[in-house]
């Protein structure tokens, strides 16, 4: 028997533990463990009783086996019979079988619950602990449904023993998280805060785990802990290193409890009361400031539960985003971290740093750090550091450094590890396409990043380039010169010769006067390649095969032959034949107008968001992409649809664009159906692109949207939808708000704050649901600002931060006054001040329609008046402004021209900010 | 805390705690994967990586990896201590632990543990508690003598 065992050592189970180990091969220990599993089925049968040791050493052995990947399926009777032994260690290794081989069997349930039962009532604390360990590590819908009522009473009595208290907390912890509808808040729920003042450090430890998972879900019930949590923490930080005794953990007092005080505070926005705060503030900084001092200790143990607390205080910092010099200081020391000489600091310090760089306040500061990341993402050895490194220059780019970190990421591309490729490809693309000044970087960026990683570079990648040079007239010369310079390359990547075929089959001509790249030179040197490439592809180069036909007729009678030579006409593959036949007939037949119009160049693309966005964020998951999309406008720009006008959701989501095929082809009937596999290549993209299509900017336009509307979607992106309903009567309005989490996964700490006062809201939303506010809205006097909503959430770890306007408007307090012409004319001249009048011409940027004209006055909430203006061409309207102060008359007269496409709107009311500002918004709406 | 695995060198799993429920496949298909994974990596590298949705934290102590699986806001230096903490209650316990301790007292390594973690966070983080209640089980043990078969 080994020396090795210790307690009440079982010899078998020694004995048989050794013999396992001594099997020279997997077939022998197979062997040894039917042998034993046979001989324990036989002593369980037996006739003879067996006594509680050898129960329990049958059980133990059994485990073990389990324990070494074998399947168990007897023993669960005898472990139960255990439970209820008076001995110890006998009970203590039922519970153990218990809880390592859970078992559904519900008679057997029945029969555990039973004994655990009588051991919470037993008072004997070390065997209300079995108990409760073994619901805890089982933490079943069962237990929860047995236990869920007694434990919390447990946990809150005057006479449990501590220890016993550290248990329940945790228990109670694992079944909330198990069955949270089973675990029901009650009078308990105070008394659970107050465990934060235990004098047992133990009992506070175990308590706060249980505290801040209740409190994420139910902040408003349990807010008095921040206070509590406050001072714990400020007693913990000034307490000498000694203070705590065994809680002392080299030299740092209580590390685990100050980690679980400082991950509390971050289910909170910072405290209000300034007493509170300031206590708050002073922590941290002391945390920052112990940071700076000489280490107590050499041993790593201390250095990394220091560190622990400062980045637990750098967590929170990061949390509230509201202290500037603590942001600051944050950033600083984990610049310093960046140069140290432990690997797990330098990883974990660009980690926090990638939060830090979407803070405005700290934003800049991250940015000094730049060559040392950069260094790091070219000397680290450690590929999980240079993950961590490439992610936060990705999350530190801006317009000021976008080049710089484009070309960084490109050339450690070449080097870079495989398991990354790709997902470095697609924050290149993006990178690239988001701070594109000039498209010429943007477009010799993709080609850089198919050149050096095209293996890598996924649909999304290429498809968005050519979106993107279709959209952009100044680009595509330049796009076909670089795509030919491109392709002269010996050996190009597959997705070189998409791009180029793509890209020349559209604007070859752009660069056909050179005779270096006249038809005949682009038209060979594309089918140079063709036989090297996949079937798509070569169905892609057919089809640029056709526009070239239409591009330069000079070379029809070549391109002719090509499609008519065997291996394209008779191609076994039916999808190349199809076109080679299609096309070969369509160049013979059609006449050159014909020919023009089916292959006239391709439309621009609709606007919408750029698939690799998307891409790139299924692939990270919830949460990763922290650079989220606060660059609604500029890939607005980019995208350079022109002037579309206010972006309609609904038509961006749901019509098919009908410049997703290919290449434009939709039209020519012969083809239309015959190009599944390539021809919709671009539709598949698109369905992917997601809802959040052409919201990303919108902020204010959703504001504007609802001047003459009171219901709608105010904003979305992919994570959120926020809808509206609102009401208005006279100087009061009510307003629905909607928020639906349009993920699978819950929205933690979410909160909104609007710069007047509202109720707060639920603050989880979980995935696929929506949560409501209320706010009531009184007009007290006329105004221009519209109240901010600030919308804060955690979606995955990444902070998510949405500011709106709320569409709260003057003319929602309209109230609409008939009134006949001769009535009408004597108000307007009553009011003939010129600071009472408003007036803006300006041009249409939506149809001149008259029925939606009217249906936008009557929204706007004045009376809509007929057969008053001489001219019915224009419109005349009257209301009432309504507010607390006064009431405000308000006359209109838009006069629409036409021809010129132009307004004339002019307000006369007897307040001039009233005029102004009515004018003013109503001059957004048509 | 999602789940605990210790390992050795060879790649045999000597101790596996789950705090979320999985099926057996699961669990090990989990622990089949992360090995592979830990065990590729070179002695100098970081003790953290990102292994699906999971952070994963750990450490090798002479012939075992110890290796804690939690969630995206948990503190990863806090966990490593954590490792070191159970590290020091074997040690202490056994008297400088060694694997074979663990293998042939594995229910005891399991006890430590739940004295020391619950449900995946930490219950008791003082040495001296930890084993004080180890310690008062063992001695509630009966003293019996008896013959092993």
């Amino acid at each position: 028997m080994p020396a090795v065992s210790k307690g009440d050592g079982m010899r078998g189970l020694a004995v048989f533990i050794s013999d396992i180990r001594n099997c020279k091969s997997k077939e022998a220990e197979i062997k040894r463990i039917n042998k034993e599993l046979a001989n324990i089925r036989s002593k369980f049968k037996g006739d003879k009783a067996l006594d509680g040791y050898s129960k329990k050493k049958y059980v133990c052995k059994l485990l073990f086996i389990f324990l070494l990947g074998h399947d168990i399926d007897f023993g669960h009777m005898e472990a139960v019979n255990l439970l209820s032994s008076n001995k110890y260690t006998e009970k203590q290794i039922g519970y153990l079988f218990i809880s390592v081989l859970v078992n559904s069997n519900s008679e057997l349930i029945r029969l555990i619950n039973n004994a655990i039962k009588n051991d919470l009532s037993s008072r004997n604390p070390t065997f209300m602990c079995l108990a409760l360990h073994c619901i805890a590590n089982v933490g079943s819908r069962e237990m929860a449904e047995a236990f869920a009522g007694e434990i919390p009473r447990i946990l809150v009595a005057g006479d449990t023993m501590d220890s016993v208290k550290q248990s329940a907390a945790l228990c109670l912890l694992r079944l909330y998280k198990a069955s949270p509808d089973l675990v029901l808040m009650g009078e308990w729920t105070s008394r659970v805060v107050h465990l934060l003042n235990d004098q047992h450090m133990g009992v506070v430890t175990a308590a706060i785990s249980l505290i801040t998972c209740l409190s994420s879900k139910n902040p408003d019930e349990f807010k008095t802990c921040v206070s509590l949590a406050v001072s714990r923490l400020s007693r913990i930080v000034s307490s000498a290193s000694t203070d705590l005794q065994d809680y002392t953990y080299y030299f740092v007092p209580a590390p685990w409890l100050s980690c679980k005080l400082l991950r509390l505070l971050q289910c909170y926005p910072p405290p209000e009361d300034g007493a509170v705060k300031g206590r708050l503030v002073e922590c941290l900084e002391t945390i920052l400031n112990k940071a700076q001092e000489p280490p107590k200790s050499k041993k790593v143990q201390h250095s990394n539960a220091k560190n622990a607390i400062l980045f637990e205080a750098i967590s929170l910092i990061i949390h509230y985003d509201s202290e500037p010099n603590l942001l600051v200081r944050a950033c600083n020391q984990l610049g310093q971290f960046l140069q140290h000489r432990e690997t797990n600091l330098r990883y974990l310090a660009l980690e926090s740093m990638c939060t830090l760089a979407s803070s405005e306040f700290s934003h800049e500061a991250v940015k000094t750090h730049i060559e040392t990341v950069i260094n790091a993402l070219k000397t680290e050895r450690d590929v999980s550091v240079r993950q961590r490194a490439a992610d936060l220059l990705y999350a530190m780019c801006d317009r000021s450094n976008a080049k710089q970190i484009v070309a960084e990421m490109l050339s450690y591309l070449e080097t870079a590890d495989y398991s990354i490729r790709e997902e470095m490809v697609l924050k290149v693309a993006i990178l690239a396409e988001k701070y594109a000044v000039d498209y010429s970087w943007y477009v010799d960026t993709i080609l850089n990043l198919i050149r050096i990683a095209g293996d890598y570079v996924s649909e999304e990648v290429w498809y968005r380039v050519i979106q993107i040079v279709i959209n952009r007239d100044d680009v595509q010369g330049y796009a076909a010169k670089t795509v030919f310079e491109a392709l002269q390359a010996p050996a190009c990547h597959e997705n070189m010769v998409k791009v180029g075929g793509y890209i020349l089959g559209e604007f070859g001509n752009l660069i056909a006067g050179d005779p270096r790249s006249s038809p005949l030179v682009q038209f060979n040197l594309l089918h140079s390649k063709f036989h090297l490439c996949s079937v798509p592809t070569r169905a892609l180069l057919l089809s640029a095969y056709i526009k070239f036909i239409n591009l330069f007729p000079e070379t029809k009678a070549t391109i002719q032959e090509v499609l008519r030579s065997d291996s394209q006409i008779r191609n076994s593959d039916v999808e190349l034949q199809q076109r080679a036949v299609e096309y070969l007939k369509l160049s013979s037949i059609a006449s050159t107008d014909v020919l023009a119009t089916v292959l006239e160049e391709m439309p621009p693309f609709p606007e919408r968001e750029s698939s690799i966005l998307a891409k790139l964020k299924k692939k990270k998951g919830p949460g990763a992409v922290s650079v989220e999309l606060e660059d609604g406008k500029e890939r607005g720009e980019l995208n350079g649809g022109g002037d579309r006008g206010v972006p309609d959701l609904t038509n961006a989501l749901s019509t098919p664009s009908p410049s997703a095929d290919l290449l434009g082809l939709r039209s020519a009937a012969p083809v239309s159906g015959a190009a599944p596999s390539a021809g919709s290549l671009l539709v598949d993209v698109f369905s992917e692109a997601g809802p959040a299509a052409a919201s990303a900017g919108v902020n204010d336009d959703g504001f504007l949207r609802f001047v003459c509307k009171n219901n709608g979607v105010l904003f979305e992106n992919q994570l959120l939808q926020i809808g509206i309903k609102s009401e208005y009567r006279q100087n009061l309005g009510r307003m629905y708000l909607f928020y639906g989490n349009k993920t699978s996964v819950q929205f933690v700490s979410f909160s909104t704050t609007l710069n007047v006062q509202t109720k707060t809201v639920e603050p989880l939303v979980e995935g696929g649901a929506q949560v409501q506010q209320v706010i009531n809205i009184e007009c007290l006097t006329d105004f221009v600002d519209a109240p901010l909503l600030n919308i804060k959430f955690r979606y995955g770890g990444a902070l998510q931060n949405i500011s709106l306007k709320l569409p709260v408007t003057i003319n929602k307090f309209f109230q609409p006054t008939e009134m006949a012409a001769a009535d009408f004319f004597q108000r307007w001249k009553q009011l003939s001040q010129p600071q009472q009048e408003a007036q803006k011409i300006f041009k249409a940027s939506h149809g001149m329609d008259t029925e939606v004209l009217k249906a936008k006055l009557l929204g706007l909430g004045t009376a809509l008046l007929e057969n008053v203006d001489p001219n019915p061409e224009n419109y005349v309207c009257a209301g009432v402004i309504q507010t607390k102060a006064q009431q405000v008359g308000c006359l209109l007269r838009l006069e629409p021209n036409a021809q010129a496409q132009m307004y004339r709107l002019t307000l006369r009311s007897s307040k001039d900010t009233v005029s102004q500002r009515v004018c003013d918004l109503l001059a957004e709406q048509f | 805390m999602q789940f605990m695995l210790l390992f050795s060198r060879q790649g045999k799993l000597r101790l596996q705690k789950w705090y979320v429920p999985l099926s057996d496949k699961e669990r090990k298909k989990i622990s089949r994967d992360l090995v592979q994974t830990i065990l590729a990596r070179k002695p100098k590298m970081c003790s953290f990586l990102e292994w699906r949705d999971l952070k994963i934290v750990y450490k090798r102590y002479a012939s075992l990896y110890f290796c804690c699986a939690v969630e995206d806001q948990d503190n990863e230096l806090i966990t490593l201590e954590i490792i070191h903490r159970y590290v020091e209650l074997l040690d202490k316990y056994f008297g400088s632990v060694c694997e074979l301790d663990i293998i042939f007292n594995f229910e005891k390594a399991y006890f430590i543990l739940d004295e020391f973690l619950l449900g995946g966070e930490a219950q008791e983080t003082s040495k001296k508690n930890v084993l004080k209640a180890i310690e008062q089980a063992d001695l509630l043990q009966e003293v019996r003598l008896h013959t092993d078969p």
